[in-house]
């Protein structure tokens, strides 16, 4: 009794446990369970169960209800399917005017939107596109096929690669100095030299239409949460499942509505890089002292003027940093897009992948790696560069960025010029280095695998069929045999005993729906891939962190490096593990681990570097040891950060787990992946991800109450 | 008397979901303790004074004393939750918006503790702010606030950036900007607080020239007691959103109207607050010497001259006419007596 008094948190966690473990053991696996693989679901089996709900039946295996609950929300995506296809096909059939046929036409309203907006989206691309590129298109929108065939010379040229690399290199040098510049410079040449200009090119496209679109509407909707509270608080659970969402479970409903190619790509990436924005811009706006706001007010600023010459310039950092992050989904969605058919480098690397050519992927996956970090460094650089004064300059001065990157059209297009005649009856390599005509590295690192497989080839299998066999196997096993109402009451309880009754509420509502959903199973497997990522990871983190804390060099380097790794898209984390690995499971949890470890390691560093230094000094004064030091202070006090880190490790982990469904897991990833190429895969795939980002968010919520709590407790914000 | 520039009748702000109508309730007697129970917290409580033309009224207070909501209601940042307030006449709380920006834009300047300058403009662009938002043209908006960095002694340092200023030039480019409108009323609110002591001073002697210059009708904001009896003309001692008194400075020096007021006097030097006419017996007695004082004179001034006369000193107004005799032990008991221990 002494001791329950003593620790009655513990013994609260402990009698969770004990009941959980009871439940495990008195519920009897039925014999009649197996696990489902994917395509018995589509067949109708004589043993099934089935009810009908709103017209839809559904069809399952019913189990003793303490093992697995009845499908209950198994009508919601076919109605979501027949919800959207009835918005799409049926609803409000309007007249409209086609200018083709030169007659009306009926069409539902929605269907003709989406067309509209697709439209206008695939306009704005092309534009960008033959402006870098070259092209008719975007002539052609304004005139007619006809009118083109007739003046042949009315094409959109496109800018010689010389161009676009010299341009990109003033404007870094512009936002940061020579370093970036250098680095700019290098890429560019890189991208062209090794063939990859156009898909770069395309996708640099892609990026320039949606990232602006996103951040105006991110801008605008983040002024509107801030300046309402109704606005922010119908905002806010959205803003929460997109962020945990895995980004390519939103590009199912995107093909229903807006179809297949680069204008529903842009729409898609847009709903998902707007999110970040809005937080941001809320961020930012809310940083802004009151004083300032209040000395706007009284300068005599109406709302207007106080937004825009007030409160948006003094936020200008944040908001900056939101078009950072903006920039970077856009780019992850750019690669992520090529599952339905965008192009660009995304196009290439997955048509790579599946010819399991490695070389050619890693090509396009350097190429994506170093745009990526790129942008990551030219957008940070823009939101950290402050004004300068620019009127006592001269004319030159001041617009020397302009007359040097028009010096170096002239010069591209000179040297374009003399390309032709240089390069006669090839192709003009000072325009643009065709695809694949650049030099290649890939037959090298082709035979590079081949021979790492030849060579390693019996270690690795060796280790393969050990980790799967003897660790993942009796894992999933595990997990598999928790019974429903087991998992239930341990994370309901969980809930409780962190947050009382409010969070078990929550946590009991997200959970119940994917226990009612009808991929129980799978959310397991996908729970039980991601724990074994999280706990590997987070070992591998906090251990790194912690080992380069001790040494200020090693902090800003392993920053530096965790910087520099979370740009790239996580689809190309797969190319290595896959290089090594082959298609296993084995290949997606590394890459879940090499993934998932940046977030873990990152908030390690961060948290340990927030104890506050006169805490260091009263502890050294104190005569503490450097491990005292850390155990006794600075893990207590750097613990709730570590904890957010944890999270994001869950996250990035859910995230990677989803994404490796392209290498072949039986987790809820392979259902989307499904759904993309399933017709009526819309609700499903919509779904499925509602289920991902509710397992995120049953973990967000419980971390974040804790951190919350545990930060209260310890008096640090 | 001509109208007072700032007049406010029983003022209330009160914080909270349901205050108005909890003010209603308690008709007027306001207890901060239920009010708190009931999860609303009381700021002004019944602030009723006047500021006339060219006065400075120094609001004096700890912090949490409602001292700046006080003055943000009367600049109407927030709306005072009962009460009424009269700017020259005009009742504040009617007006509509846009006469609220038309009023600030041509009557108001205020000044900040945190200086509020936007980070992303220049000194003189951040002076020229008000006029900009006025509509002014931009080069003679420019023009105007170059006038305003000479008179606060910044020029030379026009096109810095906030950030490349120190503090006390930070708050003088704040100084600058509340007075670019050319305003009649000005609010400060703990304009000095976040400087240093040196520079404190220093900022307050240059808003002492600034003000005998200007003559502006000014609302001070302030937790220094000194700094409030260096300044003021008259003084407001708030507490938990009450005025606990509102007198001249030596009036508050000599007759503390509460023990709480009694006990932020009680360690001030008297000899630099008081005149002569504060202490001076107002009979001319017999026994008066050769050297003569001037009524309105700080004690600490003549202080040295009184004490080293043997008989009474005579004190006479800005007419050379005798008003009244001052002993040199009064002096002495002045400085010297009234304290904790003597008294």
């Amino acid at each position: 009794m002494e001791f329950i008094k003593k620790y009655p948190k513990l013994f609260q966690w402990l009698f969770l446990l004990t009941v959980f473990f009871a439940l495990c053991f008195a519920i009897d696996v039925p014999e009649t369970y197996k696990f489902i693989r994917g395509q018995a679901e589509f067949v109708k089996d004589p043993n099934q169960s089935s009810y009908v709900f709103l017209g839809k039946e559904v069809r399952y295996y019913a189990f003793n209800v303490f093992w697995r609950l009845p499908p209950l929300l198994g009508w919601l995506p076919i109605w979501i399917n027949d919800s959207l296809f009835f918005l799409m096909n049926e609803w409000m059939p309007i007249e409209f005017w086609n200018e083709d046929t030169q007659e009306f036409k009926t069409r539902p309203l929605v269907l003709q939107i989406s067309r509209n907006l697709t439209a206008f989206m695939t306009f704005l691309i092309e534009l960008i596109r033959e402006i870098l590129l070259g092209g008719l298109e975007t002539v052609v929108a304004f005139t007619s096929w006809d009118w083109i065939d007739k003046n042949p010379w009315a094409e959109l040229p496109g800018l010689p690669w010389t161009i676009v690399a010299a341009g990109s290199a003033i404007l870094a040098y512009n936002l940061s100095g020579k370093g970036l510049a250098l680095f700019a410079g290098l890429v560019m040449v890189y991208i062209s030299i090794f063939g990859q200009w156009k898909p770069s090119m395309q996708t640099l496209s892609f990026i320039l239409v949606a990232a602006p679109l996103s951040f105006i509407f991110g801008l605008g909707l983040g002024i509107a949460a801030f300046k309402s509270k109704r606005v922010e608080k119908a905002l806010y659970p959205i803003l929460l499942v997109m962020q945990t969402m895995p980004q390519y479970a939103v590009l199912v409903p995107a093909l229903v509505l807006f179809g297949v190619g680069d204008h529903a790509a842009v729409i898609i990436t847009m709903v998902v890089a707007v999110p970040p924005m809005i937080l941001l811009t809320i961020l930012g706006l809310r940083a802004i002292p009151p004083e300032v706001i209040e000395a706007g007010r009284m300068s005599g600023c109406n709302n207007w003027q106080l937004m825009f010459k007030v409160l948006i310039p003094t936020a200008r950092r944040d908001i900056l940093i939101g078009v950072n992050q903006v920039i970077m989904v856009c780019f992850s969605m750019a690669v992520i897009s090529a599952f339905i058919g965008a192009k660009g480098l995304g196009f290439n690397l997955l048509l790579a992948l599946n010819q399991l050519n490695i070389g050619l992927a890693l090509e396009a996956g350097l190429c994506i790696s170093l745009i990526a970090i790129l942008l990551d460094k030219m957008s940070l650089a823009w939101a950290n560069k402050q004004t300068d004064y620019f009127g006592n300059l001269t004319f030159f001065q001041r617009n020397k960025n302009i007359l040097f990157f028009a010096a170096t059209v002239i010069i591209g297009i000179i040297l374009a010029y003399i390309g032709t005649f240089l390069f006669k009856g090839t192709f003009n390599y000072l325009f643009e280095v065709p695809h694949n005509k650049g030099i290649s590295t890939a037959d090298f690192w082709n035979k590079g695998v081949d021979w790492i497989f030849d060579t390693f080839f019996v270690y690795i299998k060796a280790f393969n069929t050990w980790l799967i066999q003897d660790v993942l196997q009796p894992m999933r096993a595990l997990y598999l045999r928790m019974p429903a109402v087991a998992t239930l009451v341990l994370v309901v309880g969980a809930g409780y005993l962190i947050g009382g009754i409010r969070s078990a509420l929550v946590v009991c509502g997200l959970t119940l729906f994917i226990a009612l959903s009808p991929w129980w199973d799978r959310a397991l497997v996908t729970a039980y891939m991601a724990t074994f990522g999280v706990v590997i990871s987070c070992i591998i983190g906090f251990t790194v962190g912690t080992l380069c804390f001790q040494n200020k060099h090693s902090t800003n380097f392993m920053l530096a490096v965790c910087d520099i790794f979370q740009t790239f898209p996580s689809f190309v984390y797969l190319i290595p593990v896959m290089m090594l690995f082959g298609i296993t499971d084995t290949s997606v949890l590394i890459a879940v681990i090499v993934y998932a470890t940046i977030p873990a390691t990152r908030y390690t560093i961060e948290g340990l570097r927030s104890v506050p230094i006169g805490l260091h000094d009263a502890a050294t004064m104190s005569g503490v040891n450097k491990f005292q030091r850390l155990t006794k202070i600075e893990f207590p006090l750097a613990f709730p950060h570590m904890m957010l880190g944890l999270n994001q490790t869950i996250v990035f982990a859910l995230f990677m787990v989803i994404i490796g469904a392209f290498i072949g897991t039986e987790d809820l990833g392979q259902y989307i992946l499904k759904a993309l190429s399933d017709k009526k895969g819309a609700g499903i795939g919509f779904t499925l991800g509602i289920c991902v980002a509710f397992i995120g968010l049953i973990f967000d919520n419980l971390i974040r109450t804790w951190v919350e709590k545990r930060k209260k407790h310890l008096g640090i914000d | 008397m001509s109208n007072p520039v700032i007049k406010c009748e029983s003022v209330y702000k009160i914080f909270g979901e349901n205050a108005k109508k909890m003010l209603q309730d308690s008709n007027g007697n306001v207890d901060a303790k239920t009010f708190q129970e009931n999860g609303c917290i009381v700021g002004v409580n019944n602030a009723s004074f006047e500021v006339s033309k060219g006065e400075m009224l120094v609001v004096m207070g700890l912090s949490g004393s409602g001292k700046s909501t006080l003055l943000r209601c009367i600049s109407r940042l927030t709306d005072a939750t009962d009460g009424k307030i009269f700017i020259e006449g005009q009742d504040l709380l009617q007006l509509n918006n846009k006469e609220l920006i038309e009023l600030r834009r041509n009557k108001m300047g205020m000044v900040f503790q945190s200086f509020a300058l936007l980070p992303h403009k220049t000194v003189v662009e951040n002076i020229a702010f008000p006029l900009q938002i006025k509509g002014i043209k931009t080069e003679d908006s420019i023009s105007k606030a170059m006038d305003m960095v000479k008179l606060v002694g910044l020029d030379g340092r026009e096109n810095y950036f906030p950030r490349e200023l120190s503090g006390g030039q930070q708050q003088r480019v704040g100084i600058a900007r509340s007075l670019a409108v050319e305003p009649d009323i000005w609010f400060l609110d703990e304009p000095f607080s976040a400087l240093d002591p040196l520079i404190r001073k220093e900022m307050q002697d240059e808003f002492l020239r600034l003000q005998d210059k200007l003559q502006k009708t000014i609302m001070f904001i302030t937790h220094d007691f000194d700094e409030a009896l260096k300044l003021a003309d008259r003084i407001a001692i708030m507490k938990d959103g009450i005025i606990e008194q509102l007198d001249t400075p030596a009036n508050i020096v000599l007759n503390p109207a509460t023990e709480y007021v009694r006990k932020f006097t009680e360690e001030v030097p008297r000899e630099k607050v008081l005149l002569i006419e504060d202490v001076m017996d107002p009979s001319t007695n017999e026994n008066i010497g050769d050297l003569k004082v001037l009524r309105d004179e700080i004690i600490e001034n003549v202080a040295e001259k009184i004490l080293t006369q043997e008989k009474t000193v005579a004190v006479i107004d800005n007419n050379n006419k005798i008003v009244g005799s001052i002993n040199p032990t009064k002096i002495i008991n002045t400085v010297f007596g009234g304290r904790k221990n003597n008294n």
